[in-house]
């Protein structure tokens, strides 16, 4: 994860030590921002069922399917909303979808 | 150069995750899919029009956006990147800049199709090097889904509101994507997510890369406002495109080229059944309400088919 | 040496824009500023400068342009007037909160309702609470000193907020006058380069501008706006004091007129006050100790400086060129009395004057005067405001 350049920037903040106009110097620093606690379902990756097609890496709208070297990686838990896009587009059940607590 | 699927993925992401769109949301997909298109060794500015992508993406002090973004105001995601592309050869004509960028304005089909329509409409005839793209969910979300010019008809939306005398939104949806094709910009395509998004990414390398105005209206599904289930979005963008709802096409100068035609058409109930904004046309009585959808779905695949010099 | 010229103050701006070259700039037509971005047009044409000029379709897309560009790193203008001002309303406050310092060449006209082309203030005044610094001129020679200098004050790191120059539309557009430019090298010289610290285009480090912004963070923001208009008065002083130093012509926050010994004084904006200064010359003959302060810079307002020029004066009228409705007087009338209030004893009138394009004689500002005196000698104000000029 690369450097947050805003991580002294919070709500007990005084005026002076925030960014002039809102800017936000950097890029790319929501990675720090945790999504994964709103899902309420949760996709499971199972890597054996797994044949590496990727189809589900470009349908995930919160970029939680990490592609390294032509490869899926587990999902990035912190970010994925469990919406179960991915799940319903794997062809080889590689990745079951279940209601958080059933 | 032929699509590599693989390879493609294997880029380096260039919207991070964390930012706060819904679950499902279509939008965050077709964003990542248009970025991938970029060379990796390009830098881009990315312009949002004010909505869910917009809000969610860029909260302070937090950004989802790996290259420089800017957000102005809602009418005006097309003006307000023409002025950073205008910039751009500016400075780069002055010695100031060496390395390359590319120009990509995002809005929804509100900041598209209605409120930012002349601003769009104004960047295109000017011919800035830049594409502009729709993700199209057919209403107002982020206000929380009223009527749009890209709303079908029949939905059932937040100001067209389906009641005992009402049957949802009255007026077809306006053909944004033929109305920038009749600007006679060098590129203009529709498309949507299907299977390993080879239609989505050709399209988008294609607008990025040719030079001059380009524009893509891209079919974002909002699982909220269309009420489907949120796992469910692939499928209705296959049915948008199988029942000819969302033809697949794009205009190269002026040639009208279809991207997909559907071995069997199939019917308009199969796209509608299966989300909530259409279910009061199921309903015994309302047959007639989905013929009048089906006619106007055939006339305009028809109309396509004859502008692609398609047989019919 | 200075060069003797005989201009409009359309032409004088544009001068002034050619001299700076900007990066770009984004315009569209409206009376009676269209001449600027024709001018500019015509020395792209002609190679003079190479500023990358954006035919925009609507004043709105003119704003947003002018934002997207400053915000990726180019020095941006603009120009326009009436209506055009108010379709970019809106964007007159992303462009000072995000804290871009384009500038913008305002030739002051009535809007709208019903049309009207000619000249009164109630465009800019009614942009006089987005956030933008607003600097007025008497003439074309204070419109071309006054352009050149919005650039520096705009772009400096004290500052950075977007500036407006205003003039009165053909009063001072469109009127020819005698006029001393500078040379260019010394204008090119004066504004420097623009060298913002983040932008958009920074290839070694990116940046996302425009958040959204909540509670916990909005306020904050809002106040740092406050500092940076606050800090501009500073840099408005010292930039004037550098011109001056290049051009020999002194500027401050306001002009005084005859104030020394003044008991009577009227309180203008724009070329009305160099009318003012000739009827003040007549009733000073006629023995009526009279004076005017005129505001050069209305944003900031020059709170200090007017409490400071008013001490002593028995009465003050203010003259506002546009009408607030706010049914208590004008925007000039209510930031001059709240300045005042409880720091000067002066009867203090406020009068309507010049709505779009109503001629504004040494007559009228002489019965402007006469009221006063009427209201001093009555020592007591009436409720209300007046109007100036109007057939009763």
């Amino acid at each position: 994860m690369k450097d947050n350049l805003m991580k002294h920037i919070n709500e007990q903040n005084a005026w002076h030590e925030m960014t002039p106009g809102g800017m936000i110097y950097g890029s790319g620093n929501s990675e720090h921002f945790n999504t994964g606690e709103w899902r309420v379902a949760i996709p499971t990756f199972i890597e054996d069922k797994c044949k590496q097609c990727l189809l589900c890496a470009p349908a995930c709208p919160d970029s939680a399917i990490p592609v390294v070297d032509s490869k899926r990686l587990d999902f990035d838990f912190d970010h994925c909303k469990g919406c179960g896009i991915c799940y319903k587009v794997c062809p080889f059940d590689a990745i079951t979808f279940k209601k958080i607590g059933e | 150069m032929a699509y590599n699927f693989k390879q493609e993925m294997n880029k380096p992401e260039r919207l991070a995750g964390g930012h706060r769109l819904c679950a499902g949301c279509g939008a965050g997909i077709a964003v990542r899919g248009v970025l991938r298109a970029l060379k990796p060794e390009d830098k881009a500015v990315i312009g949002s029009a004010t909505g869910c992508l917009e809000v969610s993406t860029c909260l302070y002090p937090y950004t989802a956006w790996n290259d420089s973004f800017i957000h102005s105001a809602f009418e005006n995601a097309g003006a307000t990147i023409s002025g950073v592309e205008t910039a751009y050869y500016a400075l780069k004509k002055r010695g100031k800049i060496d390395e390359t960028y590319k120009f990509i304005a995002f809005g929804g089909d509100g900041g598209t199709y209605d409120i930012g329509f002349q601003s769009l409409s104004g960047a295109m005839e000017r011919g800035h090097d830049m594409v502009y793209v729709c993700y199209d969910n057919g209403a107002y979300m982020n206000t929380g889904i009223q009527r749009s010019s890209g709303t079908p008809k029949y939905a059932d939306t937040t100001t067209t509101a389906v009641g005992k005398c009402s049957t949802g939104k009255k007026q077809n949806r306006k053909d944004l994507t033929e109305i920038i094709a009749a600007h006679h910009i060098p590129y203009v395509a529709q498309t949507t997510f299907i299977g390993n998004f080879k239609d989505l990414h050709e399209k988008a390398e294609k607008a990025i890369y040719t030079e001059g105005s380009a524009f893509l209206n891209i079919l974002a599904p909002c699982p909220r406002g269309w009420r489907y289930n949120s796992e469910d979005m692939m499928e209705i963008t296959k049915l948008a495109v199988e029942t000819c709802y969302w033809p697949l096409y794009e205009v190269i100068d002026g040639e009208y080229k279809l991207s997909y035609r559907p071995k069997v058409k199939q019917p308009i109930e199969n796209f509608l059944k299966p989300q909530g904004r259409f279910k009061h046309l199921f309903k015994k009585g309302n047959e007639h309400l989905i013929a009048e959808i089906q006619e106007e779905i055939d006339r305009r695949w028809e109309e396509l088919l004859k502008l692609c010099g398609e047989e019919l | 040496m200075a060069i003797r010229e005989r201009l409009s103050g359309n032409e004088a701006v544009s001068i002034a824009i050619r001299q700076i070259n900007p990066d770009v700039m984004p315009a569209f037509p409206i009376t009676p500023s269209t001449e600027i971005p024709q001018y500019i047009s015509s020395y792209i044409a002609n190679g003079s400068i190479d500023t990358e000029f954006v035919t925009v379709e609507s004043e709105h897309s003119a704003m947003s342009a002018c934002i997207g560009s400053q915000a990726a790193g180019a020095r941006t203008v603009t120009a326009t007037s009436s209506c055009g001002l108010a379709l970019m309303w809106e964007m007159l406050y992303v462009a000072a909160s995000s804290r871009l310092p384009l500038t913008m060449c305002c030739i002051n006209r009535a809007l709208t309702g019903p049309i009207n082309i000619n000249n009164d203030h109630s465009d800019s005044m009614g942009a006089r609470d987005t956030g933008w610094l607003q600097i007025y001129a008497e003439n074309a020679q204070e419109a071309y000193d006054n352009y050149i200098q919005c650039v520096r004050i705009a772009e400096h790191p004290d500052v950075q907020l977007p500036a407006m120059a205003c003039q009165d539309g053909f009063i001072t557009s469109h009127a020819v006058e005698n006029i001393l430019l500078l040379e260019d090298e010394k204008v090119k010289a004066f504004v420097g380069e623009y060298k913002p610290e983040h932008y958009l285009l920074n290839a070694k480090e990116s940046v996302s501008m425009g958040p959204y912004d909540i509670a916990n963070y909005y306020m904050e923001h809002k106040y740092q706006q406050k500092v940076a208009l606050d800090n501009a008065k500073k840099v408005i002083m010292d930039v004037a004091a550098e011109f001056e130093a290049i051009s020999g012509r002194k500027y401050g926050m306001i002009e005084e007129y005859r104030m020394e010994d003044a008991e009577y004084a009227m309180v203008i904006i724009g070329s009305s006050a160099g009318t003012a200064k000739a009827a003040i010359d007549e009733m000073r003959e006629a023995g009526k100790k009279v004076g005017l302060v005129k505001v050069r810079v209305y944003r900031p307002f020059p709170e200090e400086e007017i409490v400071k020029a008013l001490a002593n004066v028995k009465g003050v009228v203010v003259m506002d060129k546009a009408e607030g409705y706010s049914s208590v007087g004008g925007p000039l009338g209510a930031d001059t009395k709240a300045a005042l209030y409880g720091r000067c004893n002066a009867v203090v009138l406020n009068i309507v004057y010049g709505l779009g394009g109503r001629d504004v004689r040494v007559e009228s500002i002489k019965e402007a005067y006469d009221r006063l005196f009427a209201a001093v000698e009555a020592g007591c104000v009436p409720m209300g405001y007046d109007y100036l000029g109007l057939r009763k």
